[in-house]
């Protein structure tokens, strides 16, 4: 027995008209200031009061956000006593309103005890719409949330089916003008989502044709987004892809490259997309080595050149690579830039955390320490993985 | 020699197993906590409780428990006899059971999903027994306290 949760989910140009449609009495905004600076948060503002809902903008999320801005959020939530929570902005933002929407609801909680466990009673004072503002995190679509514990340095792979989004608006206009490096880095965020989706071993047939979809359209149109800001098809295919692989993935989970990411940017904080993106190719390599089909089923459908079963993994690895390379993406931990001293020091803090991960779960394949350590290795230097 | 599941033998077995497994002791070196797991049966039969103290990657003590109130672990784990034997029999993923409630979880959940690889190996530890599997109602009599 397994479920599949969606939000409803409004794409395609002028999606955030959904917002005139809405019935309410007092929206809250959770963002960031970027997404204040580029006035994104006003264009919602504008859509609520024509439905009559007057809001009140929170823009002081931070990347990976800790969990006392999540209970500052909630505080000011209280205060306001919103019946609509929207996140608008990328995962930091999403994932924020989650949690604080969460803690609004049940002040008694802990945020770092979220889990999927519990039933919570959600939905008794608010419901939640998550407006992404690139395109990668996803989490427009899942009930997933990723915290940072500020004071042990480790990102909270956290969720509760509860916390999917009553909306999700996948508006290619709010991501319009996301410069170059944050396409790459958002959509290599998406691609891992799918990828690990598939791969997942709570993956199902419900799950596995939108992890697909959503690989092909990054394949076909990360790069065109990424040389072409201005490439309107190109971001509209790209905002769907990352939708598209949250759904997915969010209803089979992710795995290592998730785990070692986490570990990654909660030490060095490299962009998320960064991290999980930098990681894949080592951790599909780990993977592939008991468990091939999947990958060769990848490879298949972004028509590789894959002679024989068991060959998918190694096509897909070099796929990724030259798509890092059109991307100016780094390959290695050494090219982000990091110094073999300073990935020493972290080292033991990312394999501590990498094991603590609840994405290390879901994956085929689970390193010990030792491979774990390995992997890491690997990744500082950009060398195959053999074991 | 096959050893009957939910048995004193069963659960010393584990304990054993854990004990020689490095892989669990390696990923179970930070946790500290005792555990009921509590098998439910068909038929109105009382539950059947299995204690284990798990600290710092070993297992300290394990066995049938006659008198369940006179224990307080700090994690309880319920589940009717039949997922039971999914999770032993790697079916059913465990969290994937705690998720669905399939299992019960009591106790504080922060330290469990802190713990996934722990929790991994102590699964993979239970298939390297050889478990003899009676039906849902014979297990309070093939218990040997």
């Amino acid at each position: 027995m397994w479920y599949f949760n969606s939000p409803q989910i409004v794409f395609g140009e002028d999606a955030l008209c959904r917002l005139e449609e809405l019935h309410g009495r007092q929206a809250f905004i959770v963002t960031d200031a970027n997404v204040q600076h580029l006035k994104l948060d006003q264009r919602v503002q504008q859509r609520l009061e024509r439905a009559g809902i007057p809001s009140v903008v929170y823009a002081g999320v931070e990347p990976d956000p800790c969990l006392d801005t999540v209970r500052s959020i909630a505080a000011a939530m209280t205060e306001a006593k919103p019946d609509w929570i929207i996140g608008l902005g990328g995962g930091s933002c999403l994932d924020a309103a989650k949690a604080a929407w969460l803690l609004y609801e049940r002040p008694d909680v802990d945020p770092a005890a979220i889990n999927p466990f519990d039933t919570f009673g959600l939905r008794a004072k608010a419901r939640l719409i998550a407006i992404p503002t690139t395109s990668g995190t996803g989490s427009e679509a899942t009930w997933a949330v990723v915290l940072t514990s500020c004071e042990e340095q480790r990102k909270l792979a956290l969720g509760a089916r509860e916390l999917l989004p009553d909306i999700a608006i996948v508006d290619p206009a709010l991501v319009a003008s996301l410069p170059p490096a944050v396409t790459a880095d958002t959509g290599l965020d998406a691609l891992t989502h799918a990828i690990e989706g598939y791969t997942s071993t709570w993956r199902n047939d419900f799950s596995d044709g939108l992890c697909l979809k959503a690989v092909q359209l990054v394949f076909d149109y990360l790069p065109r987004a990424f040389h072409n800001g201005g490439d309107v098809e190109a971001r509209e295919h790209m905002h769907n892809a990352a939708a598209i692989a949250g759904l997915g993935f969010g209803n089979s989970m992710t795995g290592l490259a998730h785990a070692m990411g986490h570990a990654l940017g909660a030490r060095l904080h490299t962009p998320h997309g960064r991290a999980v993106g930098l990681c894949l190719p080592y951790t599909i390599a780990f993977v592939a080595r008991i468990e091939p089909d999947r990958y060769d089923d990848l490879a298949r459908v972004l028509r590789l050149n894959v002679d024989e079963a068991g060959q998918g993994a190694a096509a897909l690895i070099a796929a990724l690579g030259r798509l890092q390379q059109a991307l100016c993406e780094p390959a290695s931990l050494a090219e982000l830039p990091l110094t073999r001293q300073s990935f020493e020091e972290h080292l033991p803090h990312m394999l501590a955390n990498a094991e603590c991960d609840s994405d290390l779960v879901t994956s085929p394949r689970v390193p010990d320490h030792d491979q774990l350590q390995r992997l890491f290795e690997c990744a500082f230097e950009g060398k195959p993985v053999d074991f | 020699m096959s050893i009957p599941f939910a048995s004193d033998a069963w659960i010393k077995a584990l304990q054993a197993e854990l004990n020689q497994s490095q892989s669990y002791q390696e990923s179970a070196r930070n946790w500290e906590g005792d555990f009921y797991f509590v098998i439910t049966l068909e038929g109105g039969a009382p539950p059947v409780y299995l204690y284990m103290d798990l600290w710092h990657g070993e297992c300290r003590d394990a066995y049938a428990v006659e008198n369940p109130g006179a224990l307080s672990p700090e994690f309880v784990i319920e589940a009717p006899f039949a997922t039971w034997r999914k999770v032993v029999e790697k079916k059913l993923d465990p969290i994937q059971g705690l998720v669905m409630h399939r299992l019960k979880l009591k106790g504080p959940l922060i330290k469990v999903l802190q713990a996934p690889m722990a929790a991994m190996n102590l699964v993979q530890c239970c298939t390297h027994i050889d478990t003899e599997w009676p039906s849902a109602e014979m297990v309070p009599a093939g218990l040997a306290v």
